[in-house]
């Protein structure tokens, strides 16, 4: 081996965005054949990140060949700004991307990364969703051949996905699909929306904001454009539905924190042992609460006047 | 506040990193690792890092060694996210393997091949007794073991390369005559695998694959989910001149040179058209392995699977090791890895909603005791 070759230690730093500039174009490219063909999943390049396959390589790629300097950028995993992942990949553009702007209010952000949750508070035309996807073909469930699955896309042949809600239905009585609920974009395409709760999907209908998603490790970006039609796989007679927040009694439980009760809520035990419930994306539960203490100060004022 | 871990990240990430850098040192007074001695003394480690890592650069290999605390898949996984930030300038011409500085090569066809089996540097033939000798060694017993080799080393000189044995096997008519490829060869790093794919993006994939994940997938073919039953007509391992046109002139010159195994088996011949040669008599099959560095059990792994993979890809695929998406999507290291980890993350979300599903799904099959007991 070269004895004589010492290792340049000062190249310490990384261009604009981390890839190479072709490597960027190549992205947007395949997002704008994505856009065009919504719900299609146009295969490309993917490139290794510095960080772990399936920790969100494929929905950094789409931020990374799309954050400029004048965006804004939000992250959030589980719904959460401040949740280890998110932090992460957050701390990885700042350190890339100088002179991007994050932020953690959901409306102040021109692209907002996601894994897991599409924010509780409606998107905006200027706003793009990157989403993070594992797994990005819904009909792997029913089919593990890549080359069969692509045939059957090509055909909006998903008989095998609609016979497999009926055995669910068939055998439990319920579509047992929790997450990652299969969901027909532009009357053609099926896709995987990612692992959204199904309280998620509905949002996917008819957005305003562009909403693109990215397998890294499955290389592959795809796309539910602005006002495109996205309906979820059920019957005439059996339905979609979404998570059930009902208590034993019938009454929708609200977030022990901010008090809302039109939010996909997390469910965990207290020290005590009690069950508590709490808003998912942390934005909104914040805003929520800030609205309120500003309300009651509002009223205190009123009050003293 | 135990359960919300998903909040104060940023303290929590800060201080993994500082308990990781920690252990790596393992002490304070440990003396730390020299890239050289990696580079040197852990040769096969790097051999391996550069293969998966698909970057021939042993000096940054040795770097990821010592940073990632000898982990192969993070090693490799660290110089493949290097890659990402260069750019491609330009594509090699095929470089002739012919050429290599062989440091081994041997033949498990014939016994005597053109130019000699030359066994090299090999532990086929060691017996793994630990050598205690080894635990206190110090430089002037390194120079001692140089002295001895040099010592022992013929008077005449070998000659720098060898002729393929496959050319005399194909000089017999054993084997499909070449045939030239057209187009610019496969490069995995710049477009995406669709099915199905051409050899050369097969071959791509193996070469840069994770060395226990083509040895397990080649291992069901060696014993019995597949039947290539190999020889080895020919292994090689040493250097190869890298060839790149001049940019000014456009002549070929040489840029550097890369360690690399190549591994050629010999499979028994198929009766059909496509297994004929010239004058339609039935031939041998082959299966060709590479890879950078020092990695013999890949190359022949790979060598046996491109062999199942051809035969797969012409009749359909009869085993695992004759899928090619099988094979080729589940033999990247950086991708099962990172995989495999990514479950390490929260998922409260999803499994949020699982829980509603089994919940319902109970509910309506009549046990609803979670839903009695459940109060709040």
């Amino acid at each position: 081996m070269n004895n004589t070759y010492e290792l340049p230690l000062d190249e310490a730093g990384y261009a604009f965005g981390f890839m190479d500039e072709y490597a960027k174009k190549e992205v947007r490219r395949a997002i704008l054949k994505a856009i065009c063909i919504p719900g299609y999943q146009t295969p490309y390049a993917s490139r290794e990140m510095p960080m772990g396959r399936g920790f969100g390589t494929g929905g950094l790629q789409l931020t990374l060949s799309l954050v400029g300097g004048s965006d804004t950028l939000k992250v959030i995993d589980q719904g959460s700004d401040d949740s280890v992942n998110a932090v992460n990949l957050r701390q990885f553009v700042q350190m890339t991307c100088p002179g991007v702007d994050t932020t953690e209010k959901t409306e102040a952000a021109t692209l907002i990364q996601s894994r897991h949750r599409i924010p509780e508070k409606p998107l905006t035309e200027a706003q793009i969703l990157v989403l993070q996807v594992p797994y990005p073909d819904a009909l792997v469930v029913v089919e593990p051949s890549e080359a069969r699955r692509k045939t059957m896309h090509g055909e909006a042949d998903y008989s095998r996905l609609l016979v497999k809600l009926y055995e669910d239905i068939v055998k439990f009585d319920e579509i047992t699909i929790s997450h990652r609920y299969p969901t027909r974009i532009h009357g053609h395409y099926i896709i995987d929306p990612s692992p959204i709760p199904r309280w998620d999907v509905p949002k996917l209908h008819q957005s305003k904001a562009l909403i693109l998603l990215g397998a890294g490790r499955e290389k592959k970006i795809y796309a539910v454009p602005p006002y495109t039609l996205a309906e979820p796989l059920a019957f005439e007679d059996v339905v979609f539905s979404v998570e059930d927040f009902r208590d034993a009694a019938g009454i929708r439980r609200a977030c022990s924190r901010c008090g809302a009760t039109d939010s996909f809520l997390d469910e965990f035990s207290n020290e005590a042992g009690e069950k508590i419930y709490q808003c998912s994306d942390s934005a909104y539960c914040d805003e929520q609460l800030a609205r309120q203490t500003s309300h009651a100060q509002t009223t205190n004022t009123e009050v003293v006047a | 506040m135990g359960y919300v871990a998903i909040k104060g990240g940023k303290a929590a990430i800060e201080g993994a990193a500082a308990a990781t850098d920690m252990l790596r040192a393992g002490s304070e007074h440990a003396e730390p690792l020299v890239l050289d001695a990696i580079e040197g003394q852990l040769r096969l480690l790097v051999s391996r890092v550069v293969s998966e890592g698909g970057l021939y650069h042993p000096k940054l290999a040795a770097l990821a060694i010592k940073q990632f605390q000898g982990d192969t898949l993070e090693a490799a996984f660290a110089l493949r996210a290097y890659r990402s930030t260069k750019p491609r300038l330009l594509e090699t011409p095929p470089q002739n393997t012919a050429h290599m500085r062989v440091i081994r090569r041997i033949s498990s066809a014939f016994k005597d091949i053109p130019g000699g089996q030359m066994l090299g540097p090999t532990y086929d033939y060691a017996l793994r007794l630990l050598d205690l000798g080894l635990v206190d060694e110090n430089p002037e017993d390194f120079r001692a073991i140089a002295r001895r080799f040099l010592a022992d080393a013929p008077e005449t000189e070998l000659p720098d390369s060898f002729p393929k044995v496959l050319d005399a096997l194909r000089a017999e008519g054993l084997l499909p005559p070449l045939k030239p490829v057209a187009g610019a060869p496969f490069d995995i790093t710049r477009q995406p695998l669709i099915f199905p794919v051409p050899r050369a993006a097969a071959l791509a994939t193996m070469a840069r694959a994770e060395t226990g994940s083509l040895l397990a997938i080649a291992y069901s073919n060696m014993r019995g989910y597949g039947d290539v039953h190999p020889t080895i007509a020919e292994l090689r391992v040493g250097y190869v001149p890298v060839m790149l046109p001049h940019p000014v002139t456009g002549e070929p010159m040489e840029a550097g040179e890369v360690l690399m195994t190549e591994c050629e088996v010999v499979a028994m011949f198929e009766g059909d058209a496509e297994g004929k040669g010239c004058g339609g008599k039935p031939v041998f099959t082959l299966g060709y392995g590479a890879c950078f560095g020092h990695n013999e059990v890949k190359a022949i792994s790979m060598a046996i699977l491109d062999r199942a993979l051809q035969k797969g890809m012409k009749d359909g695929a009869a085993n695992p090791s004759e899928d090619p998406e099988f094979v080729l999507l589940h033999v990247d290291g950086v991708d099962s890895m990172g995989f495999a980890s990514h479950y390490k993350m929260p998922h409260y979300v999803t499994f949020q909603s699982d829980m509603d599903r089994l919940r319902t799904t109970q509910a309506k099959a009549g046990i609803d005791t979670v839903r009695q007991k459940d109060t709040a």
